[in-house]
């Protein structure tokens, strides 16, 4: 009897948190679907067959809009479209409007690297370039994205987006399975001579030049510390441009460098900063997006932070001096036209501050001097005409 | 470069070593007490995350971060009750099993934080130093122990109380027959499952308390926050040979030697590429560790085996 009591009760407790899970969704998604901003609900559609931590995800949201598949000329439900499978969709695929599918490895509202290319996909939603917008995020195992990648293209979106210097591999095998989808891949600066796959990179280092130029004149100790996640891609770019900038700036500042070797690890980063702290560090500055374990700590020791890859303040408004703000829309928007124009790929894009497709944002909120100020934009351009040099 | 071996820097070192063992510490304590009745628990880091986010989500919804740490140690409770059902109840296969609760928890905790939360937005953790007034007093030495947050000291006084409960109370014996041998425990009267459902639910209780601390202690959620802690916790239960000190030996030194590689990056004693290969140092140790300390100490018997009376 006593074991049956306990399978009951455990039954009993089981039904409390599912309902209390239950409880916690809300219904956000049900929104109109031609806003794409609250994506969650369409991002892991095609990741369902493969990926288990997700499975779960998908399901409450999506489940009413199954029931509704026959209603599918409703033009409003249209980018629910990669969750169903069925061949049928395929019919209307060349008569729809610009698609476009993004797979990235972190949460769209990283405030960093995802974050980045999900506000540029968004800002060309508004300008009406791109119709439709899809997007799977959290995909940091790569096999899951490859598979998000393979899914996107099954779908016929017109451009899939593989938005992680990780993800070459995969890309490199689907790509040429699907020769009428582009791809664009980024950060990197290869498209492995496939004709229908785009690259785009970012020289990171230029804002992190000026970031660096700022930082120095702003430091007291002349101690300044950077947290990097691994010795690659923009991060290091970015890493050795402010190391560059700081020391061009005032020769007797100490750029010490620490390198996390991850890119998720948000406690090692916030010890990273404890580390620079305590070797008399006074200002702080990281890529990617396990920098919010550091800015925690930086907030908390009333040290100085400079951001990358999206603005940073609302982690620390009383710390946070500026943050170099990737706009990939000033990339994408060319991607897009030449994918419109039947350029499928083979060309490679690097963002700087020509365009504004990297932008320097300083946080109002803080008291910076003028000539700082002032500095940092004669700093822009002398780097944009070419008078300085980032060394890179 | 000399300045590592300032003294200021190597006790700044060794604190935050202290300070990254503390999430390793909860959770392989709690999941040496499992282990001891037989249960393996590979969803340790699933548990973790789910306790990191409830105790975040409190916090920010509630300004209060002990509330926050409450629903950590409630969300513990809960996932204990379910691996319990699980493994207990259903006999399910326990590998499986916990790879399907880290699963569970990687995603569960990603889609709330998404929907709930969004952006990540910094909370006021669990601050409180109640030793720092000490630490001002005693120097260098003062800094290094008293310089921590309560959940710090929480960790590390659960080691004698962990210790004692295995091996001084009536429950840690019958906790150590179960997972020896169930059946000799069953015959004389143990109930094997209420004593591996209470095992089960004090360890994933103490691995949601890990995943509060660490999301209390750095004021933020974020996915994955626990970045595989929850599994090199169980590595550091074999480390330990499944006694709480040896474990805490284990945490420890896995927590300094990632502090003492960021603290010599900093210092510029190694650089570059050198960086890359020194950041997998505490994960090779521990291996090397593991390998030599369990070729000594055998795990419980009937560690992984389901119960049943016929068998």
């Amino acid at each position: 009897m006593k074991p049956r009591l306990v399978f009951k009760l455990l039954l009993a407790l089981l039904a409390v948190f599912a309902l209390a899970v239950a409880g916690c969704g809300n219904d956000d998604d049900d929104a109109p679907a031609a806003e794409p901003a609250p994506a969650p609900a369409e991002e892991e559609a095609p990741m369902e067959e493969e990926a288990p931590m997700e499975e779960e995800a998908p399901m409450e949201e999506e489940a009413p809009m199954e029931e509704e598949a026959p209603m599918e000329e409703e033009a409003p439900m249209e980018e629910e479209a990669p969750m169903e499978e069925e061949a049928p969709m395929e019919e209307e695929a060349p008569m729809e409007p610009f698609r476009v599918a993004v797979v990235a490895p972190s949460a769209s509202n990283d405030l960093a690297f995802t974050q980045s290319m999900f506000d540029a996909v968004n800002a060309l939603v508004d300008s009406g370039q791109i119709a439709e917008f899809a997007i799977t995020d959290g995909t940091f195992i790569v096999e899951d994205a490859g598979a998000a990648i393979r899914g996107y293209a099954d779908e016929g979106y017109d451009l899939v987006i593989a938005h992680g210097s990780q993800y070459g591999g995969p890309l490199q095998e689907i790509a040429p399975d699907f020769p009428d989808v582009s791809f664009a891949w980024g950060t990197a600066v290869d498209t492995f001579g496939l004709p229908n796959v785009y690259s785009y990179s970012v020289r990171s280092d230029l804002g992190g030049y000026v970031n660096g130029v700022v930082a120095a004149q702003l430091t007291e100790s002349n101690v300044i510390g950077v947290i990097g996640p691994i010795e690659v891609g923009d991060a290091k770019l970015y890493v050795d441009g402010f190391a560059t900038g700081a020391t061009a700036q005032n020769p007797d500042v100490e750029v010490n460098i620490v390198y996390t070797g991850s890119f998720a690890d948000v406690a090692l980063a916030a010890e990273a900063a404890q580390s620079h702290i305590s070797a008399g560090a006074d200002v702080l500055t990281g890529s990617a997006q396990m920098v919010v374990g550091a800015t925690g700590v930086a907030q908390e020791n009333g040290v100085l932070w400079f951001g990358t890859q999206a603005n940073q303040t609302p982690l620390g408004e009383d710390i946070v001096v500026a943050s170099q703000v990737y706009r990939w829309e000033v990339v994408l928007s060319q991607v897009v036209e030449q994918v419109k124009a039947g350029t499928l790929g083979g060309e490679t894009f690097i963002m700087t501050f020509e365009g504004g497709g990297l932008d320097i944002q300083f946080n109002d909120a803080m008291d910076i001097p003028a000539d700082v100020l002032a500095s940092a934009q004669a700093t822009i351009d002398g780097l944009s005409d070419g008078s300085i040099s980032t060394g890179q | 470069m000399n300045d590592f071996f300032t003294v200021s820097i190597i006790i700044a070192t060794l604190a935050s070593g202290i300070r990254l063992a503390v999430p390793f510490l909860l959770a392989a304590l709690g999941e040496a007490v499992g282990q001891r009745a037989g249960v393996l628990n590979l969803g340790v880091e699933g548990v973790m995350l789910i306790g990191a986010f409830s105790a975040y989500y409190a916090a920010l919804e509630t300004g209060s971060a002990a509330f926050g740490l409450l629903m950590g140690l409630a969300s513990g409770v809960a996932m204990g009750l379910v691996y319990a059902l699980i493994t207990v109840v259903m006999h399910a296969e326990q590998g499986i099993s916990g790879i399907g609760i880290y699963l569970f928890g990687l995603g569960f905790t990603d889609l709330l934080f998404q929907k709930q939360v969004g952006t990540p937005k910094p909370i006021s953790g669990l601050q409180a130093k109640p030793f720092d007034w000490l630490a001002e007093d005693t120097g260098r030495a003062g800094e290094l122990l008293f310089s921590h947050t309560v959940l710090t000291y929480v960790a590390f006084l659960l080691v004698p109380v962990v210790y004692w409960l295995i091996t001084r109370t009536t429950f840690g014996l019958n906790v150590r027959a179960v997972g020896e041998n169930p059946q000799a425990a069953d015959t004389l009267g143990v109930s094997v499952n209420g004593i591996r459902t209470a095992a089960i639910v004090i360890g994933n209780t103490m691995a949601g308390l890990a995943g509060a601390a660490l999301a209390l202690e750095i004021g933020i959620f974020q996915q994955n926050l626990t970045a595989g802690r929850g599994f090199i916790a169980i590595a550091l239960v074999y480390f330990g040979a499944w006694r709480p000190v040896g474990v805490m030996a284990g945490s420890l030194l896995f927590g300094i030697v990632s502090s003492t590689v960021l603290q010599l990056q900093v210092q510029d004693v190694i650089s570059g590429s050198v960086s890359s290969i020194a950041n997998m140092a505490p994960a090779v140790l521990t291996v090397i560790v593991l390998v030599v300390v369990s070729r000594r100490i055998g795990q419980p018997a009937a560690l992984t085996r389901p119960f049943t009376r016929d068998s």
